[in-house]
C-alpha cells in the first residue's frame, strides 16, 4: 500500500502525532482510542449491573430486611432501606439491560473489535473511522437514557430485561410509563451504534487486510469478532423493529401488541427471541475467539483443528437463527413446530463440541505456561462446558416445561455468560492490556482475582441449579412466602453471601487495573512471545498502526516449529528455514 | 462516508475486489432489509392473524394519488442511474441536472406523502386506529363494513411501515442534496464517481422497499 492510500497521520510515529488533545482522546477516530473509550465504558455499567445484582440478592437472601445503606434510596423505591417490590422489578431489569446491552457486549465486540481487527489483520484503522467514532458516542445518550430511568417518575423500566408484551406497553401493569420509553429509546439508540460498528469490523475484515492475510490465516479472534458482526448486523435490527413498535404502542396509542386492540403478545416474544437467539452468540463468540488465541499461546501449540474450528464458528452463528422459539416452549405452540425447534436447538451441540474438544486438543500435551489470561481461558472453558450442558437441558422440550422461567435458567445463563462470556473478557483483558496502555497488570494480584473469582462465581452460580429443580420461579420479589419454597432459604442465603464475596473479589482487579495504568510495569513490544500483527507494533501502537503495510507469510498460531530457535513464529517474519532449503 | 476516502484505495489482493464505501454501503443494506423484514413480517402476521376482517385498503386510501407518487419515485430510481452513468464518463452538465432531478422526485414523494398524512389523519385515520365521530368513522365504522379492532390494527401498521420508509427517503434526499451541492463544485469530476454509486445504491433500495410497502399496503 502506498502512503497515499493511508488515513492522515497514519504511518507516524507516536510523539509525531499532530492532532489536537480533543481529537486524539476525545472525539478520536482511532480505532485504538475507541476501543479503550468502550472499556471504561462497558467497565462502568459492569459495575453497574453488579451492585444492581448485589441489591437482588439481598432481597432475595433476606427479604424484607432493610438494605445495608438502602436508607439513601427515595421512599419510591425503598422506603426505609426495604426494596419496594415494584423497585425489585426495576432490579432485575435494569441488571438484565445494563449487563447484556452496555456491558458484555461493548465489552467484548466494542473493546476487543475495535481494539484488535485493524491490528491483526495490518489496517492502519477501520474502513469507515467516522463512523466508529459514532458508534461510540451513540453509546453516551443510550447509556444516559437507560440510566436516566431511575430518576422519572414512576421509576425506570420494570418488564424484565425481556420487556415481554403486554407488560411492557401498558404502565397497567408494572406503574412504569417514562421509565419503560426511555428503555425503548435507549436501545434503539444502541441499535444505531451495534450497527455502525458492525458495518465497520465486516466491511474492515474484507477489504482491508493485509496482503498475504488470507482468510484461513485470520486469527480465530478475527473470525469470531467478524461473524459476530454479521450477526449483530442481522439480528439488531430486528430488535430495533421490535422496540420501535413497543414505543408507539406506549406513545402513539397503537396496537401492535396489545390484545384489547387486536394486536398479538406473542409477535413480541417472536421477534424479540429472533434478536435474543442471535444475541446469545454476538455474546459469547467473541470470547470464544479470545480464548482461542489465549489457549494456543498458553500452551505455545498451533490451534488444533483450525479450520473446524473456524466451521464451528460459522455453522453456531448459521443455526443461532433458526432456533428461537425455544425460549417460547411454554407459550403455546403446535407441538410439532416445538420438536423442530428442539432438534434445531439440540445441532448446535456438534459445532459447539468441535470448539471445545478442539480446545483440549490445543492444550493437550502443550507445554503450557499458566499466565494470567490463560487461567481465566480455563475458567472460560470449563465453566461453559458447564453452561452449554445445561442448556441441553433447556432445549428439551420436556424438560424445559418444567424448568422453564426457574432458577435453572438463571444459572445456566450465567454460567454462559458470567462463566463464559465474562472469564473470556478477563482473559483478553489481561492479555492486551499491555499492548493498550504498554504497561503490564500485577501478575500476582492477576491469580488472586482469578482464584477468588472462580471460587465465589461458582459458590454463587452452581446452587442456583438447585433452587431451580426445586421449582424457584425466576423473577420473585419475596421467594419466603410461598411455604414450599422455604426450605430453600438458607441455599438462597448462601448465594447472597457468596455474590457479595464475588463482588469483593472484583476490588484486586479494579486496584490491579487502575494501578497498574500509571504503575505497571512497562511492557515490552511482545510480552507473550504470540505470532500475531499487534505484537510487531510498539506497545502502545502508534496512531495510524504500521508504519509500513505488513506482508504476512503465515498463519497465527505457528508455536513450537520444529526447527526454529524460539517457540514461535511471526506472522510477519519470512520463512527462514524455506529459505535456507533452497 | 465520503469522510473516508483516504482509506478508500482498495487492497485488491485480498478484498472482494469491491471498493469500501461500496462493500460498506452493502453491509448496510443488508442491515436495513432485515429493519424493514421485521416491519412487513409483523404487518403480514397481524393481518392474517386478525380475526376481524381486515380493511380493503383503497376505502381508507387514495390509490390513484399514491400510484403516481410511486411513478414519481421509480423515475427518480431512473434518474438516479442517468447520473451515475454521467458520472463515469465525466459528464458533469448530465451529473448536475440528473442529481438535481432525482433530489426533485425524492422530495416530491416526501411531500406527497405529507399531504397523505395530513388528509388521513383529517379524514380521521391515526396510528391510534380511526377516530371516533370522523369522517372515515362514519364511513366505514358506523356502517359495520369495517371493525374498529382492525382498522386500529391497519392505522397502526400503515403509519408505521410508510413512515420509516418516508424517513429513508427523506434522510436520502438530505444526503443526495449534500452529492448535488458537491457534484455543482466539481466534486466528482475526473472518474471520482464512488460516491454517486455509493448513495445511488440506498437510493435504489429504498426505492425497492416502496415498490414492496405500495404492493402489500396499498394493492393487495
Amino acid at each position: 500500500m502506498t502512503a497515499a492510500a493511508m488515513p492522515q497521520g497514519a504511518g507516524l510515529h507516536a510523539g509525531h502525532d499532530d492532532r489536537p488533545w480533543i481529537r486524539r482522546y476525545v472525539f478520536s477516530t482511532d480505532h485504538k482510542t475507541i476501543g479503550i473509550q468502550f472499556l471504561f465504558l462497558s467497565l462502568f455499567f459492569l459495575l453497574a449491573g453488579g451492585l444492581l445484582a448485589m441489591v437482588i440478592r439481598w432481597q432475595l437472601g433476606f427479604p424484607g430486611t432493610p438494605v445495608p445503606g438502602g436508607s439513601i434510596l427515595p421512599d419510591a423505591m425503598a422506603p426505609g432501606g426495604v426494596i419496594r417490590p415494584s423497585f425489585y422489578n426495576a432490579l432485575v431489569t435494569m441488571h438484565g439491560t445494563f449487563m447484556i446491552f452496555f456491558a458484555v457486549m461493548p465489552l467484548l465486540t466494542g473493546v476487543f473489535a475495535n481494539y484488535l481487527i485493524p491490528l491483526k489483520i495490518g489496517a492502519p484503522d477501520m474502513a469507515f473511522p467516522r463512523l466508529n467514532m459514532w458508534s461510540f458516542w451513540l453509546m453516551i445518550p443510550a447509556g444516559t437514557l437507560a440510566l436516566a430511568g431511575f430518576f422519572v417518575e414512576g421509576g425506570t423500566a420494570a418488564a424484565g430485561w425481556t420487556a415481554y408484551a403486554p407488560l411492557s406497553n401498558s404502565p397497567l401493569y408494572t406503574g412504569v410509563s417514562a421509565g419503560q420509553v426511555l428503555w425503548c429509546l435507549a436501545i434503539v439508540i444502541f441499535g444505531a451504534s451495534s450497527l455502525l460498528g458492525s458495518v465497520n469490523y465486516v466491511t474492515t475484515v474484507i477489504n482491508l487486510r493485509a496482503p498475504g492475510m488470507t482468510w484461513m490465516r485470520l486469527p480465530l479472534s478475527v473470525w469470531a469478532l467478524f461473524i459476530t458482526a454479521i450477526l449483530a448486523l442481522l439480528a439488531v435490527p430486528i430488535l430495533a423493529g421490535a422496540i420501535i413498535m413497543l414505543l408507539f404502542d406506549q406513545v402513539l396509542g397503537t396496537h401492535f401488541y396489545l390484545p384489547t386492540g387486536g394486536g398479538q403478545p406473542l409477535l413480541w416474544q417472536h421477534l424479540f427471541w429472533f434478536f435474543g437467539h442471535p444475541e446469545v452468540y454476538i455474546l459469547i463468540l467473541p470470547a470464544m475467539g479470545l480464548v482461542s488465541d489465549v489457549i494456543a499461546n498458553g500452551s505455545r501449540k498451533p490451534v488444533f483443528g483450525y479450520p473446524t474450528m473456524v466451521a464451528a464458528i460459522g455453522g453456531i452463528a448459521f443455526l443461532g437463527f433458526i432456533v428461537w422459539g425455544h425460549h417460547m416452549f411454554v407459550s403455546g405452540m403446535n407441538p410439532r413446530l416445538g420438536t423442530t425447534f428442539m432438534a434445531s436447538t439440540m445441532l448446535i451441540a456438534v459445532p459447539t463440541s468441535i470448539k471445545v474438544f478442539n480446545w483440549l486438543g490445543t492444550m493437550w500435551r502443550g507445554n503450557i505456561h499458566f499466565h494470567v489470561p490463560m487461567l481465566n481461558a480455563i475458567g472460560f472453558l470449563s465453566m461453559f462446558v458447564i453452561g452449554g450442558l445445561s442448556g441441553i437441558f433447556m432445549a428439551a422440550t420436556p424438560v424445559d416445561m418444567y424448568i422453564h422461567d426457574s432458577y435453572f435458567i438463571v444459572a445456566h445463563i450465567h454460567y454462559v455468560l458470567f462463566g463464559g462470556s465474562l472469564f473470556a473478557a478477563f482473559a483478553g483483558i489481561y492479555y492486551w492490556f499491555p499492548k493498550m496502555f504498554g504497561r503490564r497488570m500485577d501478575e500476582r494480584l492477576g491469580r488472586i482475582h482469578f482464584a477468588l473469582t472462580f471460587v465465589f462465581y461458582n459458590l454463587t452460580f452452581f446452587p442456583m441449579h438447585l433452587l431451580g429443580l426445586g421449582g424457584h420461579m425466576r423473577r420473585i420479589y419475596d421467594p419466603t412466602q410461598y411455604p414450599f419454597l422455604a426450605p430453600l432459604q438458607p441455599i438462597n442465603r448462601f448465594i447472597s453471601v457468596s455474590a457479595f464475596l464475588l463482588l469483593t473479589s472484583q476490588l484486586p482487579f479494579a486496584f490491579n487495573f487502575f494501578r497498574s495504568l500509571f504503575r505497571g510495569e512497562r511492557a515490552e513490544i511482545n510480552p507473550w512471545r504470540d505470532n500475531s500483527l499487534e505484537w510487531t507494533l510498539p506497545s502502545p501502537p502508534p496512531h495510524g498502526n504500521f508504519a509500513a503495510t505488513p506482508t504476512v507469510y503465515r498463519g497465527p498460531y505457528e508455536y513450537s516449529v520444529p526447527g526454529e530457535v524460539e517457540d514461535f513464529l511471526p506472522q510477519d517474519r519470512p520463512a527462514r528455514a524455506a529459505a535456507e532449503a533452497h | 462516508m465520503a469522510h473516508a476516502a483516504p482509506l478508500s484505495a482498495p487492497r485488491a489482493e485480498q478484498g472482494l475486489g469491491v471498493y469500501t464505501q461500496k462493500l460498506g454501503m452493502w453491509v448496510f443494506l443488508a442491515s436495513e432489509v432485515m429493519f424493514f423484514t421485521a416491519l412487513i413480517g409483523s404487518y403480514i402476521i397481524l393481518r392474517w392473524g386478525s380475526a376481524e376482517s381486515w380493511p380493503v385498503p383503497h376505502e381508507i386510501l387514495a390509490i390513484p394519488i399514491t400510484a403516481l407518487n410511486t411513478f414519481i419515485l421509480i423515475c427518480s430510481s431512473v434518474s438516479m442511474v442517468k447520473a451515475y452513468a454521467a458520472a463515469t464518463q465525466d459528464d458533469q452538465k448530465g451529473l448536475r441536472r440528473w442529481l438535481l432531478l432525482t433530489v426533485i422526485g425524492g422530495a416530491t414523494f416526501v411531500g406527497v406523502q405529507a399531504f397523505e398524512y395530513h388528509h388521513l389523519i383529517s379524514e380521521g385515520l391515526l396510528p391510534s386506529g380511526i377516530r371516533e365521530g370522523s369522517a372515515l368513522a362514519a364511513r366505514l365504522v358506523d356502517t359495520g363494513k369495517v371493525s374498529a379492532t382492525a382498522a386500529g390494527l391497519f392505522g397502526s401498521a400503515f403509519f408505521t411501515m410508510t413512515g420509516f420508509h418516508g424517513f429513508h427517503v427523506t434522510c436520502g434526499v438530505i444526503c443526495m442534496t449534500f452529492v448535488t451541492i458537491k457534484a455543482f463544485r466539481g466534486g466528482y469530476r475526473g472518474g471520482r464517481y464512488h460516491g454517486i454509486e455509493t448513495i445511488g445504491l440506498y437510493w435504489h433500495f429504498v426505492d425497492l422497499v416502496w415498490i414492496i410497502l405500495f404492493t402489500i399496503v396499498y394493492l393487495i
